[in-house]
């Protein structure tokens, strides 16, 4: 599905502040993969991110999705088939439109078939309120208020619900349960799995949460300085246990992890 | 209130509030939905008044307002392209077209600074044939402004639409979307300045005239008249939001009506609207400020 050979990224080059933020990496997704990532501060999560979204060109290497080779591809272009939920959950709604108008921009846009007139139906205002009474956050009610007006968590299960209402390619979730409170964070992290496993969505997802990242998925990558240091999956996984996974990231990138919330959060 | 306000005053009051409730319209688009302060308006409602003065004058009053809504569209690209394409901050952008555009209304009129348009056939004149009795242009204005509000409500909803709300409403979340800004910013501001050179185009047929510096300070009178509407009727859905608009461009016309009986020179006008606008859009943050400062003097 996802296919990224040899990708690298250095931030302002020849100069004080350079940063070698991606160097040499290389990825291959099946179709369906749920794929964890934790790493250190820094280690390049979110760039790997944002160089699959676009959000910047790569300086050497290539990124096929789904046989299509997207490397220089604009980011508009690219992202009616990419979902992306940021840690910030106001990041993936527009707060003075209400709930109905950004389920419906999420609809229109996502859908390779509408033209620039198009607008929703009745029928598919009325899909708009099944989908949001499946969250049983009282959102099918509350259609036609402004999203400005929900909690943090609401609007990211609402970014969730707009990200995944046309199935995208991939699903790229940066550390999106991270600025939630613990009880929100819970529900919308099994929203995220139940949406995920019902549409069998192939999905990357940044956590620093080591017991989840071992927990959910059916791969975890750990990465550190630019690099992707440790991919385990199948039955390895299955027996890792959290110390495992920081002997191995000690081993591997031969110094300790040192990112303090995936430490206390152990 | 009649004692104040004679029926003539009344209906030329609504007339003019309809005729430039399309520039308060126009801001309704770039500023309050894109976010931009298109300060090209002054220069693109004059633009749209020589064009449709012109085109009236060679004979087609009907013609007249898509010639003018054609001007305004080239002029809200022209604007667009600089933001967009070349990267020009969008007040510069907006003074620097607004300045070409000088040059251009003059080249349109013949290189003079006024026309008349007097015994041309008019929007007005031929309603007048038509319809007859004291209503007709206020008629007129009235169903052009309902039609313009009607397809904007179902503009704002299409997928374009949306996504032109979207640009304004939050940046980060377009970056993740499909929706490329330079795009939606440039329809946005085509359809907004459409409408203020409508506005003109209107403008010139009703008053017979056109002048060079017709345009001057419309940026603000629109701006006092959206945030009128926009204090008065509150937010909500799009269809409450443009009654509001064109509400506040009446009241406005109102306000300036009063203001003419009560002798106050029309000189002085501007003034008061400057003072409108720079009221009502500090108004929010000089409120936040005071609720700060009571909050300090209690602990």
């Amino acid at each position: 599905m996802l296919e990224i050979s040899h990708i690298s990224k250095t931030f302002n080059p020849d100069t004080v502040n350079e940063k070698k933020a991606l160097t040499d990496v290389s990825l291959t997704l099946a179709s369906g993969d749920f794929v964890t990532i934790v790493g250190s501060n820094g280690a390049g999560k979110s760039t790997l991110f944002n160089a699959i979204t676009g959000s910047f060109i790569v300086d050497q290497g290539k990124i096929i999705l789904d046989h299509e080779d997207i490397t220089y591809q604009k980011e508009y272009i690219r992202s009616h088939f990419i979902g992306h939920l940021f840690q910030d959950p106001l990041k993936g709604t527009a707060p003075h439109m209400t709930i109905e108008e950004n389920l419906a921009l999420a609809y229109l846009r996502a859908g390779r078939n509408y033209k620039f007139f198009s607008t929703v139906s009745q029928a598919e205002k009325k899909t708009f309120r099944e989908k949001l009474a499946l969250l049983e956050m009282g959102l099918e009610d509350r259609m036609k208020q402004p999203v400005g007006l929900l909690s943090g968590g609401q609007r990211q299960v609402l970014t969730l619900l707009m990200a995944t209402m046309v199935t995208p390619k991939i699903l790229l979730l940066d550390e999106h349960t991270a600025a939630l409170d613990p009880e929100t964070a819970e529900k919308v992290l099994s929203l995220t799995k139940s949406i995920i496993e019902e549409n069998q969505i192939t999905c990357l997802m940044v956590t620093h949460n080591m017991k989840q990242a071992l927990e959910l998925g059916n791969r975890t990558l750990m990465m550190d300085a630019g690099n992707i240091v440790l991919d385990v999956s199948g039955e390895e996984r299955t027996h890792m246990t959290i110390d495992g996974l920081l002997e191995q990231f000690r081993i591997q990138a031969g110094k300790r992890l040192d990112n303090d919330r995936i430490l206390l959060s152990v | 209130m009649t004692s104040i306000f004679s029926l003539s005053i009344v209906q030329s009051a609504l007339e003019l509030g309809f005729i430039y409730s399309l520039v308060a319209l126009a801001l309704f688009i770039s500023f309050s939905i894109l976010n931009i302060a298109d300060l090209s308006t002054d220069g693109c409602f004059t633009l749209g008044c020589a064009v449709g003065a012109m085109v009236t004058m060679a004979g087609h009053p009907v013609l007249a307002l898509f010639a003018a809504m054609l001007a305004g569209i080239c002029s809200g690209y022209v604007t667009a392209f600089l933001q967009t394409k070349m990267g020009v901050e969008s007040i510069l952008a907006g003074i620097i077209v607004n300045t070409g555009l000088y040059t251009i209304n003059i080249a349109v009129m013949g290189f003079a600074s006024n026309v008349n348009l007097f015994g041309c056939d008019t929007l007005f004149s031929m309603a007048k044939e038509s319809i007859g009795g004291e209503w007709y242009k206020l008629l007129i204005v009235a169903i052009i402004v309902v039609v313009i509000g009607l397809i904007l409500a179902y503009f704002l909803n299409t997928r374009l639409g949306l996504s032109i709300r979207a640009t304004g409403d939050n940046a980060d979340m377009v970056r993740a979307s499909s929706i490329n800004p330079g795009f939606t910013i440039t329809v946005g501001l085509c359809v907004s300045n459409s409408l203020t050179a409508l506005s003109g185009g209107i403008l010139a047929q009703y008053q017979k005239s056109c002048d060079i510096n017709l345009g001057t300070g419309m940026v603000t009178i629109a701006l006092a008249s959206l945030i009128i509407g926009e204090t008065l009727i509150g937010k909500g859905s799009v269809i409450r939001r443009l009654l509001g608009v064109v509400i506040g461009s009446c009241l406005y016309r109102f306000i300036v009506a009063l203001a003419l009986r009560l002798n106050i020179p029309a000189e002085c006008l501007k003034l008061v609207s400057a003072i409108i606008v720079a009221v009502a859009i500090a108004f929010p943050y000089l409120q936040k400020k005071a609720a700060a400062l009571k909050q300090r003097r209690c602990s």
